[in-house]
């Protein structure tokens, strides 16, 4: 099987969108009859991507590939990057401010739960230019 | 339980979606990011954000239902997208102790 491939805008200034494209996603592999672990992770993950982008970098876009043994997801923005990644990966760290703090995030969970619920996660990241997360899910590391 | 025993027990109103199904578990927490982890499937999501995210991470974490307790009210257009997504969602005057000690007694 070639891999299905989506293209997704995500938009920097609606907060009322985000999480669009990992439903779409989550439907897509629904559909597709991915298992229930392995979509939830997909879900869990590419949320917490897309929802960075959304409060931390202005928007972007994402290319998921869907394969039958792994799901690629890129999440590409022109934000202005994370300047200490290790800092940025720990649990709580978190540079939001309080007006999305009050909407409910800002919990400085994000970066590791995309860590936890991916089986990789690569950040390639350049003050002023953007940030580029891959994050890859094997589907056979699940009873799939 | 039934949504709409849990419903009638802690006096909720119920503002969008089915009444009719099977719920099981409960999860209170107001960050998006723990509930996005923890809200398992058919759960109850017992929070007081009402904006209009609650209702993706609900989707996305498949949760029986969302009680918004201490009687927040939700923001426009969450009934709306709820209902397009099918999403239950619940308007409770009790606090989220209230509402789970209840549900406990009852043998939630
Ligand atoms: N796409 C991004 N662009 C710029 N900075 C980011 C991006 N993603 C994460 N960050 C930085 O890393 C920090 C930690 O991210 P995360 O763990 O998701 O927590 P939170 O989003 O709750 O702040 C953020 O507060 C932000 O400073
Ligand atoms: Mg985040």
């Amino acid at each position: 099987m070639a891999a299905l491939t989506m293209h997704y805008t995500v938009d920097g200034n609606d907060f009322t969108l985000a999480g669009d494209c990992s439903s779409k996603v989550k439907k897509s592999l629904t559909q597709l009859g991915f298992d229930p672990a392995t979509i939830r992770k997909v879900a869990i993950a590419m949320y917490e991507g897309e929802i960075n982008m959304v409060i931390h970098a202005n928007g972007g876009f994402i290319d998921v590939s869907i394969e039958p043994d792994k799901i690629v997801a890129v999440l590409n923005d022109h934000g202005p990057g994370i300047a200490d990644i290790n800092k940025a990966m720990q649990e709580g760290f978190s540079t939001a401010s309080n007006k999305v703090r009050e909407l409910g995030f800002g919990a400085g969970m994000g970066l590791p739960n995309m860590k936890k619920y991916s089986d990789e996660m690569n950040i390639s990241t350049k003050i002023g230019e953007g940030t580029i997360v891959t994050l890859t899910f094997y589907t056979n590391k699940t009873n799939n | 339980m039934l949504l709409k025993d849990i419903i009638k027990l802690t006096d909720s109103k119920l503002l969008s979606g089915d009444e009719n199904k099977e719920i099981n578990g409960c999860y209170i927490g107001d960050l998006l990011s723990l509930a996005m982890s923890k809200v398992q499937k058919d759960n109850i999501w017992i929070t007081i954000q009402s904006n209009i995210n609650i209702v993706a991470v609900a989707s996305l974490t498949e949760a029986g239902c969302i009680i918004i307790c201490e009687g927040f009210d939700p923001d426009d257009g969450v009934v709306s997208r709820a209902k397009d997504e099918n999403i239950s969602i619940l308007q409770s005057q009790l606090s989220a102790f209230e509402i789970s000690k209840i549900l406990v007694c009852n043998g939630f």
